[in-house]
C-alpha cells in the first residue's frame, strides 16, 4: 500500500456499478443495503400503525365497563396480533432496519456484508407479516396472546388454524432477524474502514453487534418452542400437553429464555441511539466510552439469566426464584452506568435542544420510570400480587416505548436529512413530541394505579361495580392523544416532508461520525474515497492528514475488508450484482412455511423449490463473479490465516 | 489545500481464505445459531426426562443402538474425505478438491441412507409421548442438517466439474467443509443423549 | 419500594434536568471546563450509590417473601381447587370422606386459621388471585402446588382468575367470605348437606325437568340423579352471592335469565342456550330457588 495523493476519482463510475436497477426490476432485484433499510424501516413502521388501530379498539372497547364494542373472541385476536405486531413486527425490524441503513455507512463502508441475505431477510419479514395479517382478515387470527401458553394453545383448546399462523409468523420473523444479525456482525467486525479499532467503533455500532448477538443465542429457543407446538398440533407429538407427559411449563422456560432477552433486542440499540443523539447534540465525545461498551455486552449477557422472573406466579422453588430476583434487579446497574454517563457527557456539553435532543429527553423520564416499576417487579412478594395485572401493561409500555419508542423517533428527526436529503421542520417535531408525551403518559400511567386495585390483563370487559371505569377513561383519552401525535407524524412526514426543496447537505447537525461524511442522501457506493478513522468521532478527530483510501475499483462492485481488531486492510471483495434470487427464495421459503402448517408434507415438497431457487442464488453466472482469477490458475493469490500477500500479489 | 493523503488498496489480495473470509462469517453465525437451537433441544430433552415419571416410559425399549453407532462411525470416517477436500482447497488444487468432494458425497450418501435405518430403530413413535416427540425432534433436527449439508456438498461438486471456477469457489469449498466438521461434530453429543442416556438412567 | 423509587425517580431524572441546564448555558465556542476526571468519579460514585440501593431491595425483597412464605400451621384449612373454563372447583379437604365438601365458585374462609390452597387445573391454564388475601399463583395442568393464606378481618373480598384462559377469562371471578370460626363451621355443615327435596308441585317440576333435560350431564345436585362433573356442582347454589362466576348477582331474574340464555352474558361459555317454554322456566327456576 502507498500513501501518496489522491488521484481523482470517478464517482459516475462508482454510481453506475453501485445503482439500484431501474424500473420494477428496482422492486424484485435491489441489493442495496439502503434500498432495503428504507423499506424495513417503511414497512415497519406501517406494522406501528396496524398495531396502533388495534391498540386503538382496545382502548376505545375498555374505556367503559360492560357494553363491549367487541365480542371476546374478536378482542382475544385483537390483543394477540397487536402485541405479536408490536413485538416482531414493528420493534425488531424497526431497530435492524436502521441497523441495516447506518453501521456500513458509520463504519466507512460501501455496503453491507451479505447484500443479498438482508434482501431475502426483508422478504421473509413482509410476508410474515402479511400472512399474519391476511389471516386475521380472515377471522383466522391467532388469539391466545402474543405468548401462546400451551395448553390453550393446543389443538384441544384452540382447534382453529389461528394459533398455527401464530406459530409460523414466529419461524418467518426469526428467519429473517437471524439472517441481519449475521450480517450486521460480520459487517461490524469485518468491514470497518481503516483506522476504526474496535475502541473507536461508535457505539450505536457496537449495540447494534451486541443486539445482534442477542438475536443469535435467543431466537432459536422461540423458533424450537413454536416448531414443536405446530408438531403437537398437526402430528401428535406431546411436547406441551400432559396427557402423554408432556409440559406446559417446558413452553413457559423456552418462550422466556427467547422472550426475555426479545425486550432487551428491543431496548439495546434504543440506547445505541440515545448514546448517538446525545453525543452530538451535546457536541461532546461521550464521557465514560468504555463504561458505555461494557455496559451493553453485560446488559446482554445478564439479559439471558433473568427469564424466570416471567414465571414467579407458578409456584418454583424460594430459591430459585431468589437468584432470578437478585439478577433481575442487578441488570439494571449496567443501565444506570449508562444513564450517568450519558447525564455526565451532556452535563460536560453544549447542547442545542433541537427536536431528536427533545426526544431524548422524553426518554429519560420514561424509560427510566419503566426500569423502576421493573425492579419493583423483580420482587417476588410484590410480583406474585402485580404480575399479569395492568401494572405490568403499564410497566413494559414505559420501558418499551420510553426506552425503544422515543430514541427511535428522536433517530427519525435525526437522521431524516440524511436519508430523505431534505430537513424536516422543527416546529412541528415539538408538536408531535409534546402529543406523544403527554398522550403516552396519560395512558399508561393510570395503569400503574389500576394494577395495583387489581385489575387483570387480557380482559374484553369488566364489572362496573368494580371501579375500574374513570382510569379507563383517562387511559383512552390518553390514547386519543397518541393517535393525535402519530397523525401530526404523518403529516409532517408524508405532505410537509415532501415538500420541502432545501438540501440538507452532508452535516447538517455537524456530528462526528462517518455516515455524515458522504453526501445527503448517500450516493450508490456511499464512498468514493472512504475516510480512515483518526479517532471515535472521525468528522471531528480526523486532521486534514488522515489519509482516505484510494484503489478500490469503481467499474465493479467492490469492498474492503479489514482485519477484526485493528481494522488493517485484509483484501477487496467483489460483491454481487443486483439479483431476484433472494425474492424468488422468499417466495418459496413463504410457500413451504404457510404449507406445512396444513400438512407435513409441504415440508417435504416445498423443499424443492426452495433448493431450486437457493441454487440459483448461489450458483455463478461466470468465472469472475467473485472478482478472483478464473481457472487454470497458475498459482495461488488468495492468502490464508497469518499469510500476508507478497508484493505483487502473488504466494 | 493539500488534497488528503491516500492510503491506497489496490494491490490487496481479491479475497483470502479462513476467517479472514467473509464466507467463514457467515459460516460461524450459522454454526453458533444451530448449535444453539441444539443445545437448547437437549436441554429440553433432559428437562422432560427429569419431569416424567420413568425415563424411557416403562415398557418403551432405549432406542437400538446398532444403526445409531454405525452411522456414528460413518461421520466420523467422513471427517477424513472432509479434510482432504478443505487442504486440497486451501491448494487450490481442483484435482484433489474435485476427487475428495466426490468421496464426501459418497460418505453423505451412506450417512444419510443409515439414518433413515435409525429412524426406524428408535423403538417409539413420535406421538406415542414426551419421549417420543423429543427423540423424533432431536434426531430430525440433526437429519435436517446432514440432508442439508450434502445437497450444498453435491451441488458444490458438481459446480467443480462444470464450472465456471475461480479461484475464489475455493473459499467456498473451504467454508463448506468447515460446515460439515460443525454438523458431525454437533452430533457426537445428539448421539450420546438419544442412545446412551436412556441406558442410563 | 415505591418511595425508593420514587426518590430514585427524582434524583436521575434531576439529575439530566440540571445537566441539561448547564450544557444548555454553555455557549457555542465555549470549551467545556468539567475535567474527565471529576466526570469519571460522578460515574462511580452513582454506580456505587445504585448498587446499595439495589441490594437493599433485594435483601428487603428476599425477606418478605420468606415471611410470605412461612406461613405453616397444624390445623390448617386445606382446600383443593381446581380450575376449569371457565369457573373455579372447590373441595374442603378431610381425613374423612363424608366430610368433604365439593362446592364452586364461592369460598368461605375462617378468620386468623391458616389455609392452605392447593391448585391445579383440569384444562388450561388459571390463576388463582385473591387480591386482598395473598399474591396469586398458577394452576397448571399436570401439576398441584400449595399457596398459604390467613384472612386476619371478616368480609367479603373477591378473587379472580389472573391468566388468560380463553373466551371468557374476564368473567371467571369468585367470592371470598371471610368469618368467625363459628360460622365458618355451620356453613360447611350446611354445604356438606344434600339438598332438600322440593316440597311444592312447581319445584318438583323443576327438579324433574333437570333430570331429564341435559343439566344434570353436566352438573350435580347431591341428593338427585343429577351427577355431572363437567359444572359447577349446585346443591346449594342459591346460597352464593354470585352467579356464574362472580358475573351476575344471584337473584331470581338473573338465575332465570342465565339459564335460559347463559351465551348472552359469557358467550363461549360451555353451557349452551336453554329455549324452555315459560312454563318449564318458571318450574326450573322455582327449583333452584329451593337450592339453599
Amino acid at each position: 500500500m502507498t500513501i501518496g495523493h489522491v488521484v481523482d476519482g470517478d464517482w459516475q463510475e462508482l454510481e453506475r456499478s453501485w445503482a439500484d436497477p431501474s424500473g420494477w426490476r428496482r422492486l424484485t432485484s435491489s441489493i442495496d443495503h439502503k434500498t432495503i433499510g428504507r423499506r424495513y424501516l417503511i414497512t415497519a413502521f406501517a406494522f406501528f400503525l396496524l398495531g396502533g388501530v388495534l391498540a386503538a379498539v382496545m382502548r376505545l372497547q375498555l374505556a367503559r365497563p360492560g357494553h363491549p364494542l367487541v365480542g371476546p373472541d374478536l378482542y382475544n385476536q385483537i390483543f394477540t396480533t397487536h402485541g405479536t405486531t408490536m413485538m416482531f413486527l414493528f420493534a425488531v425490524p424497526v431497530m435492524q432496519g436502521l441497523g441495516i441503513y447506518f453501521v456500513p455507512l458509520m463504519v466507512g463502508a460501501r455496503s453491507i456484508a451479505f447484500p443479498r441475505l438482508v434482501a431475502y431477510s426483508y422478504w421473509m419479514f413482509l410476508f410474515g407479516g402479511v400472512f399474519l395479517y391476511v389471516s386475521f382478515l380472515l377471522n383466522a387470527g391467532p388469539d391466545v396472546g402474543w405468548f401462546s401458553y400451551p395448553p390453550l394453545a393446543e389443538s384441544l383448546y384452540s382447534p382453529s388454524k389461528r394459533a398455527d399462523v401464530w406459530a409460523q409468523l414466529i419461524t418467518f420473523t426469526e428467519v429473517a432477524s437471524l439472517a441481519v444479525a449475521v450480517s450486521l456482525i460480520t459487517t461490524a467486525f469485518k468491514l470497518r474502514t481503516p483506522g476504526m479499532t474496535l475502541n473507536r467503533i461508535p457505539v450505536f455500532v457496537w449495540s447494534q453487534v451486541v443486539t445482534s448477538f442477542m438475536v443469535i443465542f435467543a431466537m432459536p429457543a422461540v423458533m424450537l418452542a413454536s416448531t414443536a407446538l405446530i408438531l403437537d398440533r398437526l402430528v401428535h407429538t406431546h411436547f406441551f400437553d400432559v396427557e402423554q407427559a408432556g409440559d406446559a411449563l417446558l413452553w413457559q422456560h423456552l418462550f422466556w429464555f427467547f422472550g426475555h432477552p426479545e425486550v432487551y433486542i428491543i431496548f439495546i440499540p434504543g440506547s445505541g441511539l440515545v448514546s448517538t443523539i446525545v453525543t452530538t447534540f451535546s457536541q461532546r465525545r461521550m464521557v465514560g466510552y468504555l463504561a458505555v461498551v461494557l455496559s451493553l455486552v453485560s446488559t446482554a449477557f445478564m439479559g439471558f439469566g433473568l427469564w424466570v422472573h416471567h414465571m414467579f406466579a407458578t409456584g418454583l422453588p424460594q430459591l430459585g426464584e431468589s437468584f432470578f430476583t437478585a439478577a433481575s434487579m442487578m441488570i439494571a446497574i449496567p443501565t444506570g452506568i449508562q444513564i450517568f454517563c450519558w447525564i455526565a457527557t451532556m452535563w460536560s456539553g453544549r447542547i442545542r435542544v433541537q427536536t431528536p435532543m427533545l426526544w431524548i429527553l422524553g426518554f429519560f423520564g420514561i424509560f427510566i420510570a419503566g426500569g423502576l416499576t421493573g425492579v419493583m417487579l423483580a420482587a417476588v412478594p410484590l410480583n406474585t400480587q402485580l404480575h399479569d395485572t395492568f401494572f405490568v401493561v403499564a410497566h413494559f409500555h414505559y420501558v418499551l416505548i420510553g426506552g425503544a419508542v422515543f430514541p427511535l423517533f428522536g433517530a427519525f428527526y435525526y437522521w431524516y436529512p440524511k436519508i430523505a436529503g431534505r430537513p424536516l421542520g422543527e416546529r412541528l417535531g415539538r408538536w408531535v413530541f409534546g402529543l406523544l408525551f403527554t398522550g403516552f403518559n396519560l395512558t399508561f400511567f393510570p395503569m400503574h394505579v389500576l394494577g395495583l386495585h387489581g385489575m387483570p390483563r387480557r380482559v374484553y370487559t369488566y364489572l362496573p361495580e368494580l371501579g375500574w371505569g374513570p382510569l379507563n377513561v383517562v387511559a383512552s383519552v390518553g390514547a386519543l392523544l397518541m393517535a393525535a401525535g402519530v397523525v401530526l407524524f404523518l403529516v409532517d412526514v408524508l405532505a410537509l416532508g415532501s415538500r420541502a426543496t432545501a438540501d440538507a447537505g452532508a452535516n447538517p447537525w455537524s456530528a462526528g461520525t462517518l455516515e455524515w461524511a458522504t453526501a445527503s442522501p448517500p450516493p450508490p457506493g456511499n464512498f468514493l474515497h472512504p475516510p480512515t478513522a483518526g479517532g471515535r468521532e472521525p468528522l471531528w478527530d480526523n486532521t486534514p492528514a488522515q489519509p482516505v483510501v484510494t484503489g478500490l475499483r469503481t467499474d465493479i462492485r467492490e469492498v474492503l475488508v479489514t482485519h477484526v481488531l485493528d481494522a488493517e486492510p485484509d483484501h477487496r471483495q467483489r460483491f454481487p450484482d443486483p439479483s431476484a434470487w433472494p425474492l424468488l427464495t422468499a417466495l418459496a421459503t413463504t410457500a413451504l412455511f404457510v404449507g406445512s402448517i396444513f400438512t407435513p408434507w409441504a415440508v417435504v415438497w416445498g423443499a424443492i423449490p426452495v433448493f431450486v431457487t437457493l441454487v440459483g442464488w448461489f450458483w455463478p453466472k461466470s468465472a469472475g463473479d467473485a472478482g478472483t482469477q478464473p481457472w487454470p490458475i497458475r498459482s495461488r493469490t488468495l492468502p490464508r490465516p497469518g499469510e500476508a500477500p507478497a508484493a505483487g500479489g502473488v504466494l | 489545500m493539500s488534497a488528503p493523503a491516500a492510503l491506497d488498496v489496490r494491490h490487496l489480495p481479491a479475497g483470502a481464505f479462513g476467517s479472514r473470509s467473509l464466507m467463514w462469517w457467515a459460516t460461524m453465525g450459522v454454526v453458533l445459531i444451530e448449535g444453539t437451537v441444539f443445545g437448547l433441544t437437549i436441554a429440553a430433552y433432559f428437562y422432560l426426562g427429569m419431569r416424567a415419571p420413568a425415563w424411557p416410559p416403562d415398557s418403551v425399549a432405549a432406542p437400538d443402538l446398532r444403526w445409531g453407532t454405525i452411522n456414528t462411525a460413518i461421520l466420523i470416517a467422513s471427517l477424513l474425505p472432509n479434510e482432504l477436500t478443505r487442504r486440497a482447497a486451501e491448494r487450490v488444487d481442483l484435482g484433489r478438491v474435485r476427487w475428495w468432494l466426490c468421496a464426501s458425497v459418497l460418505f453423505g450418501l451412506a450417512f444419510n441412507a443409515v439414518r433413515a435405518l435409525e429412524f426406524t430403530a428408535l423403538n417409539v413413535s413420535w406421538d406415542r409421548d414426551s419421549y417420543g416427540s423429543i427423540v423424533w425432534l432431536l434426531l430430525g433436527l440433526h437429519t435436517t442438517h446432514i440432508v442439508t449439508d450434502f445437497l450444498d456438498t453435491a451441488v458444490l461438486t458438481a459446480l467443480t466439474f462444470t464450472g465456471p471456477i475461480e479461484e475464489h469457489r475455493f473459499v467456498d469449498v473451504e467454508e463448506n467443509a468447515v460446515y460439515w466438521y460443525f454438523v458431525v461434530l454437533a452430533w457426537l453429543p445428539i448421539y450420546g443423549v438419544i442412545y446412551w442416556v436412556p441406558r442410563l438412567t | 419500594m415505591l418511595w425508593t423509587s420514587a426518590v430514585v425517580f427524582v434524583v436521575v431524572v434531576g439529575g439530566v434536568l440540571l445537566a441539561l441546564a448547564r450544557g444548555t448555558r454553555r455557549g457555542a465556542g465555549e470549551t467545556p471546563t468539567t475535567p474527565d476526571s471529576s466526570l469519571h468519579r460522578g460515574i462511580v460514585i452513582s454506580t456505587v450509590a445504585t448498587t446499595v440501593v439495589l441490594i437493599a431491595l433485594l435483601t428487603a425483597s428476599v425477606w418478605a417473601g420468606r415471611g410470605v412464605a412461612s406461613q405453616r400451621a397444624e390445623a390448617a384449612v386445606s382446600i383443593a381447587v381446581t380450575g376449569h373454563q371457565w369457573w373455579w372447583e372447590f373441595e374442603y379437604e378431610d381425613a374423612l370422606p363424608s366430610r368433604r365438601v365439593l362446592t364452586a365458585n364461592e369460598l368461605h374462609l375462617p378468620t386468623g386459621r391458616p389455609v392452605v390452597v392447593k391448585v391445579t387445573s383440569r384444562d388450561v391454564i388459571h390463576s388463582f388471585w385473591v387480591p386482598n388475601l395473598q399474591g396469586k399463583r398458577d394452576l397448571i395442568p399436570g401439576m398441584t402446588t400449595a399457596i398459604w393464606l390467613q384472612a386476619a378481618q371478616t368480609g367479603r373480598f373477591r378473587g379472580q382468575c389472573a391468566e388468560f384462559c380463553g373466551l371468557q377469562h374476564a368473567h371467571m371471578a369468585f367470592d371470598v367470605v371471610v368469618e368467625p370460626e363459628g360460622q365458618f363451621e355451620h356453613w360447611l355443615d350446611q354445604q356438606r348437606a344434600p339438598a332438600a327435596s322440593p316440597t311444592d308441585g312447581l319445584a318438583s317440576r323443576g327438579l324433574e325437568i333437570f333430570t331429564t333435560q341435559r343439566c344434570g350431564r353436566c352438573h350435580t345436585i347431591r341428593g338427585t340423579d343429577a351427577a355431572g362433573q363437567a359444572a359447577p356442582d349446585l346443591t346449594h347454589m342459591a346460597s352464593r352471592l354470585s352467579l356464574a362466576a362472580g358475573t351476575l348477582p344471584n337473584s331470581a331474574p338473573h338465575r332465570r335469565a342465565f339459564v335460559s340464555d347463559p351465551q348472552a352474558t359469557k358467550p363461549g361459555t360451555q353451557m349452551p342456550s336453554n329455549p324452555f317454554t315459560d312454563q318449564d322456566l318458571a318450574a326450573l327456576t322455582a327449583y333452584l330457588d329451593t337450592l339453599q
